[in-house]
């Protein structure tokens, strides 16, 4: 019998000017990272707004992560300084409610950094799928 | 029982229209019933003698009223404030959402108001009347003769028990003697959530939240919430004034709005008052103020008037993302 095997959803907002050009690194170099990873290009780590994290999730996300410059690194000076604020209040605010920890992130990954990218998206997409779908903020009327 | 009276204030409201300092004022009146207040402009004497009043549930918080009552007044407005309410004035004038050249504010203090609900829970319906005496709040039901006592103190408002500060931040004239800031318990809630397991968490707030039918209230009397276009109203946002289709919707849109206001929720408590439907939105609040608190330093709203709020500041020291939740439960 043929089992079938779960492979979760995950989006990945990825800065331009790093974790993005991080991600084509780690193609040149023929790395591999699950293919369920979507990635979503944005000018920075900041343009995420917490909005687009739900809504990943209503769309049927079963994890969230978000890859910035590193600290100090910010194309525009000081965009992920912000960000780092904001998924920390946010992604403690969706602990409050319930929602696995685990489907929310936020890395640095430069865009040197090919390798760590695709140790992360590895790391990340076995911690969601040993979660499972993501039950707690889905939306059925999107659920094909 | 308020310390200070309705004749006080009719008296210095009176004083400041005739001589011409202000043009309005804005206070409370009566509602359909006793306990219903309402927010009111006068604009005579004649008028605050016959519909002024000051009782325990003038809860209403007028800071927000000023932004577009300001605008529409070509003098300036009399706007009385409690403690609590000269956060959110001071957190408006941060924001430059008014101008204060254009508003009088005096400061009342305020022994605590009265919770509506926890009235009936003790006198059930057919309330008729209820007259603030003493310690001791007389209800005047439909069905008894004789009124029912209820001691103040057991029907206090949820925010007035954990009121965290009697101090006014901001005023031109005071009235009646100056408070201090308190110690109040008010994150002893939030920490007995932290401490569930994140499925006790979750059942809570199901709970909680499915019971919303957006009626936008808790917005609309939000002295943070002063955006003149709210993505609560774009038709395409998915959650536009519409009862929530299902637990997606409720979770989002109680996420968002309380994150719209993280760093510059004063606190007030109104959006927990006017919820018809008993939903504790505090604690969505006072999460966000108390990890706020955690990781980036104690920050009272309002408290200071031209503050940076938190979520439009860093430091390149601050806490990762991933680390939050170590340090929650090493807290724990
Ligand atoms: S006031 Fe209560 S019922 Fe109305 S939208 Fe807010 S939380 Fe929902
Ligand atoms: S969110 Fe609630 S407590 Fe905070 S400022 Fe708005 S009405 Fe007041
Ligand atoms: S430009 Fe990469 S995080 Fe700001």
């Amino acid at each position: 019998m043929q089992v079938n095997e779960y492979k979760p959803l995950i989006v990945a907002f990825c800065c331009n000017w790093c974790s993005y050009a991080g991600a084509d690194l780690a193609g040149n170099n023929r790395l591999n990272y699950p293919a369920e990873v979507k990635i979503i290009r944005v000018p920075c780590s900041c343009r995420v707004n917490p909005m687009f994290v739900l809504r990943a999730f209503q769309r049927g996300a079963d994890g969230v992560i978000i890859c910035g410059c590193h600290p100090g690194d910010c194309h525009y000076t000081s965009g992920n300084y912000f960000t780092r604020r904001r998924m920390a209040l946010l992604f403690s605010m969706l602990d409050y409610l319930g929602i696995e920890k685990e489907r929310t992130r936020v890395e640095w990954v430069s865009a040197a950094e090919g390798a760590k990218f695709a140790a992360t998206m590895n790391d990340f997409v076995e911690k969601v799928t040993a979660l499972g779908e993501n039950k707690r903020l889905e939306d059925l009327r999107c659920k094909k | 029982m308020q310390k200070i009276t309705r004749e006080q204030l009719i008296e210095k409201a009176s004083a400041l229209l005739a001589d011409g300092t202000v043009k309005q004022v804005l206070g409370w009146a009566k509602g359909e019933f006793d306990y219903d207040i309402t927010p009111a402009v006068f604009e005579s004497a004649e008028e605050l003698n016959a519909n002024f009043v000051w009782s325990d549930f003038c809860g209403a918080n007028f800071s927000k009223y000023l932004v577009s009552k300001t605008r529409k007044c070509d003098g300036k407005i009399l706007v009385f404030l409690k403690p609590c309410d000269t956060y959110s004035f001071n957190q408006l004038l941060t924001e430059h959402r008014f101008d204060r050249e254009k508003v009088y504010a005096v400061g009342i203090p305020c022994e605590g108001m009265a919770d509506i609900a926890k009235i009936k829970e003790i006198c059930a319906d057919g309330i008729a009347s209820i007259d603030c005496e003493g310690d001791a709040l007389k209800v005047h039901t439909l069905y008894d003769d004789e009124p029912v006592c209820v001691p103040a103190a057991d029907v206090l408002a949820e925010r007035c028990v954990n009121c965290k500060s009697k101090k006014h931040v901001a005023y031109d004239e005071l009235l009646g003697e100056e408070g201090e800031v308190l110690d109040s318990a008010r994150f002893d809630e939030v920490a007995k959530l932290e401490a569930m397991t994140p499925d006790e968490r979750f059942a809570f707030w199901q709970g909680e939240l499915s019971r919303c039918i957006r009626c936008n209230a808790c917005r609309n009397v939000c002295p943070a919430c002063t955006c003149e276009k709210c993505v609560f109203d774009n038709p395409n946002s998915g959650v536009e004034n519409k009862s929530p289709a299902n637990s997606f919707e409720e979770k989002m849109f109680h996420i968002i709005r309380a994150f719209h206001v993280a760093g510059r929720c004063t606190d007030c408590g109104e959006c927990s008052r006017v919820c018809p439907q008993h939903i504790p939105l505090h604690l969505l609040n006072r999460k966000f103020i108390k990890d706020i608190d955690n990781f980036y330093g104690e920050y009272q709203a309002g408290a200071e008037e031209g503050s940076r709020a938190p979520l439009v500041d860093y430091t390149t020291e601050d806490i990762e993302p991933g680390e939050v939740f170590d340090r929650r439960d090493t807290d724990a």
